[in-house]
């Protein structure tokens, strides 16, 4: 009998379906892996599964029994564990309190915590998932974090337990470790569904692989017949293409940092003693796990804070006036970490949006807005980078991610920049959209641009970078010649473990 | 039953909404007039009459809306940028002192100076009164919900210390008022055998100049980018600090003006019942025209027939006219309901 049935399931959003008709299983002690871009249907199938949503058609059963449709309730008394790319748990309670959050009746008076400790130590032994049940959330690292996800779902007994992208916030090591953890607890016979879009973890954990596209399951193969290719394939519909790499003879320094130091605000890290030159035709890739100073430092470099100490220095000047409107006047082309809230306005017209960086410099006198200008500008624009809209004035939140990517690139780019401060600009969108971006970020280098990308996709900084930095804990290691590194050697640095000398003797 | 959002709301939709919803409201009313004992259609006749009915009622509706279109502005400018400045009313009474301070025999010029002057008089007193709850927020994040919506009842206390105190108009029989404005600057009125005045022009001018401000300038663009989007503004290098202050200086200003134009133009006087809760009103009067400069005018002056038809009513029939506060908040309740529905659509069924 297979563990877990998903049969005929059906679910479409207004015209967009979402899931066609997927018929998927998972069998005892199994690691099936889910893989399929952004939008191919991997979440709503898991939200169904959860409960979130009901199905249009279709049904599940858990170990042959009927699962109870749009009820979390259900779902979690059937044993299905589910542990969320972004993690919900309170920060400011404990390792143990998080887990028995929900879980006791409100009508007791006491809590169960002892009862509770003794059974998290059993768990968290068996699977070697250690943790200190009495350590407060705020104070663990991401990764710890995601192994008391684990155990929350252990602790209520599942036994299928879903994985939502559990890598996306690990170093390649700590992605290790997690895998071993899995591995232990399909043997005690736990049955575990991957989802991802990683090709080369899903080709190493997996037993099975399933792809879907565009909502339908275009595919089920065991992983020893699979490759990375053939997967790819499946994934996109057709041939992959990125970018060729090609090392350019670099020009003069655009970007200088010397010393820079910024006192973070609440929550976020702090950057102390940057040092980094950026040249022109150079790509230098920023790798590192989130949260470790790269929001700092794009913050600083996007004219959106000042450093509280060292120097920073533009085209050979040192700035010594910060701000965004300055920054893009000077030449600096700004991509956002978060496109739809940072990047634009959603509630805008597509026009309003193009104009928003250079909105006093392009406006009549610095005060009427050139309207007529600004959405003929706008049309040239949505031609060029092929935006996908219903023209220029179009509400800018109907715009896809890609199509919102392309509106900042086509925002920033087309002014000829000399300095490209990237952040995370292909995270989310879908293979074509990625390659896309990332060919105007080479082309951008091949006309003369330096560029900083900022990334937390190791492949990408691999495929795109002359030279590549890590940063970890608001310091920076390198940059070292992309071709001198190993993407072992960037994964110990983002973990803080290896230090920079012991890469110059290598 | 479940809740979709709409890929796009049709600009009928926008249209038809106020309209909608002061049909649900009148519709609703006539359920508390049939309670009041009396017929609907007999009470409505009579509210209609009492507004539009004849020159006298019309003008007397459009003097009513005059003060109304100025605070639905100042609520409408501030609303738009996300600047919850509930604080109209006090602000009005600051513009309506200043116009006091300035108006009755400080100084003399001839009308076509003294008018305006009283004008600016007011709005900077406005502006002045919300620098306080700005300067909270932007500095040390106080809710300005809160100061503007206190300062209202600091100031109204203060203007009472005035009429008692040294403000008092020793003319005025015993009677908490200040003296009257001086000869040149009472607004003239602009209909003959009436009390609607200038103010009415100045307000309409207002609204056409906001309404130009917020769609063809970079101070407008400003205020639609903050309102909705802060952290997109920041990274476009528009300085939150500095839209919220300008916003507040153009809500106050507005505010003010509604001050200056009631005692110099209909009152003549400051007293403590120059305004019937103005400042409050426009926020409906706001809310109900969705924020539009414009719409403000509409709005505003449909509420004021209300209010001055319900007067009216209960005069002529036996129904209190509190019935214009049963029906102004139900508008307002559908006009928030409606405004949620045309970004959404029900969907019935599965």
């Amino acid at each position: 009998m297979k563990k877990l049935q998903f049969s005929e399931i059906g679910k479409s959003f207004g015209s967009v379906v979402a899931n066609d008709n997927i018929s998927l299983s998972l069998g005892e002690g199994e690691i099936l892996s889910l893989l399929g871009e952004n939008g191919a249907g991997k979440t709503t199938l898991m939200n169904i599964l959860f409960g979130h949503y009901v199905s249009d058609k279709g049904f599940i059963e858990v170990e042959g029994k009927k699962l109870t449709p749009g009820s979390t309730r259900a779902s979690l008394d059937a044993g299905i564990g589910m542990v969320h790319q972004h993690f919900t748990l309170a920060d400011n309670l404990t390792v143990l309190e998080n887990i028995i959050l929900g879980t006791e009746p409100l009508t007791r008076l006491w809590s169960q915590k002892k009862q509770a400790h003794q059974k998290l130590q059993d768990l968290s032994e068996r699977f070697g998932l250690l943790i200190d049940p009495d350590a407060r959330i705020a104070d663990l690292t991401v990764g710890e974090k995601q192994r008391v996800e684990i155990i929350k779902a252990l602790y209520r007994d599942a036994s299928i337990l879903i994985l939502d992208e559990p890598t996306a916030v690990l170093t390649p090591q700590e992605s290790e470790q997690l895998f071993k953890v899995l591995k232990e607890m399909v043997k005690a016979g736990l049955s575990i569904m991957f989802i991802s879009h990683k090709l080369n973890e899903i080709l190493e954990i997996s037993d099975r692989i399933a792809v879907l596209r565009h909502g339908k399951l275009v595919g089920e193969v065991a992983t020893k017949d699979a490759t990375k290719e053939s997967l790819a394939e499946m994934m996109v519909g057709r041939k992959v293409t990125r970018p060729a790499y090609e090392k350019l003879k670099i020009g003069k320094v655009v970007v200088e940092l010397n010393d820079v130091c910024l006192k973070a605000k609440e929550g976020a890290t702090s950057l102390s003693n940057i040092n980094l030159k950026i040249h022109e035709k150079e790509i230098v890739g920023l790798a590192g796990v989130a949260g470790n100073g790269q929001a700092g430092l794009a913050s600083i470099l996007q004219g959106l804070a000042s450093p509280s100490s060292g120097e920073l220095k533009l085209f050979g000047d040192t700035l010594k006036k910060y701000g965004p409107s300055y920054l893009t006047e000077s030449g600096v082309a700004r991509i956002p970490e978060d496109r739809t809230k940072e990047g634009v306005i959603g509630e805008m017209e597509i026009w309003e949006n193009f104009l928003g960086e250079e909105l006093r410099t392009k406006s009549k006198s610095g005060f009427f807005i050139d309207k007529k200008e600004a959405v003929s500008s706008a049309e040239k624009l949505i031609e060029e980078y092929d935006i996908r809209c219903e023209g220029p004035y179009a509400s800018t939140r109907l715009l896809s991610g890609g199509n919102i990517q392309k509106l900042i690139l086509a925002r920033s780019l087309s002014n000829n920049p000399r300095f490209i401060i990237a952040n995370k600009p292909a995270r989310g969108l879908d293979e074509g959209a990625i390659s896309f971006v990332q060919q105007q970020i080479v082309n951008a280098k091949t006309k003369g641009a330096g560029v900083l990308l900022i990334s937390e996709d190791l492949d990408e900084i691999f495929e795109l970078s002359d030279r590549i930095a890590v940063i970890y804990d608001g310091k920076i290691q390198g940059p070292f010649d992309s071709n001198k590194v190993n993407i072992n050697q960037v994964g110990l640095m983002m973990s803080g473990e290896m230090s920079k000398d012991s890469i110059n003797e290598n | 039953m479940r809740i979709k959002t709409r890929r796009n709301t049709p600009v009928w939709l926008i249209a038809a909404l106020p309209i909608l919803s002061i049909g649900v409201a009148f519709i609703i009313g006539a359920f508390f007039i049939i309670w009041a004992g009396e017929s609907p259609i007999n009470a409505y006749i009579a509210l209609i009459k009492g507004s539009l009915g004849s020159t006298f009622a019309i003008t007397e509706s459009l003097s009513r809306a005059t003060p109304l279109i100025f605070t639905g502005l100042a609520a409408a400018v501030a609303f738009r940028a996300k600047f919850w400045n509930i604080g109209a009313e006090g602000q009005l009474y600051c513009g309506a002192m200043a116009a006091t301070l300035v108006g009755t025999g400080m100084i003399d010029l001839p009308a076509p100076i003294m008018i305006p002057m009283l004008f600016i008089a007011g709005a900077i007193a406005g502006c002045l009164i919300l620098l306080v709850p700005v300067i909270l927020k932007t500095h040390m994040k106080v809710d300005e919900v809160v100061t503007t919506l206190l300062l209202n009842f600091v100031i109204l206390l203060f203007v009472n210390m005035l009429l008692e105190g040294p403000w008092k108009d020793p003319m005025a029989m015993g009677w908490p008022q200040a003296a009257r404005i001086i000869d040149n600057g009472v607004l003239p009125t602009i209909v003959a055998k009436s009390r609607l005045h200038l103010g009415l022009i100045v307000a309409l001018l207002m609204s056409v100049l906001m309404w130009a401000i917020i769609r063809f300038t970079v101070w407008g663009y400003e205020i639609r980018a903050v309102g909705h989007n802060q952290q997109a503004s920041t990274f476009y290098g528009i300085s939150i600090n500095k839209s919220v202050l300008m916003v507040a200086l153009f809500s106050g200003g507005l505010a003010g003006m509604a001050g200056v134009s009631e005692v110099a133009g209909l009152k003549g006087y400051l007293t403590l019942t120059l305004s019937p809760g103005f400042g409050y009103t426009g926020i409906a009067v706001a809310m109900l025209a969705q924020l539009h400069p414009i719409g403000v005018i509409i709005s505003a002056i449909f509420l004021a027939a209300i209010y001055v038809g319900a007067d009216a009513m209960s005069r002529t029939i036996d129904i209190p006219n509190y019935i214009a506060d049963i029906l102004v908040a139900i508008s307002l309740l559908s006009v928030l309901v409606g405004a949620m529905l045309t970004r959404y659509r029900i969907v019935w069924g599965k």
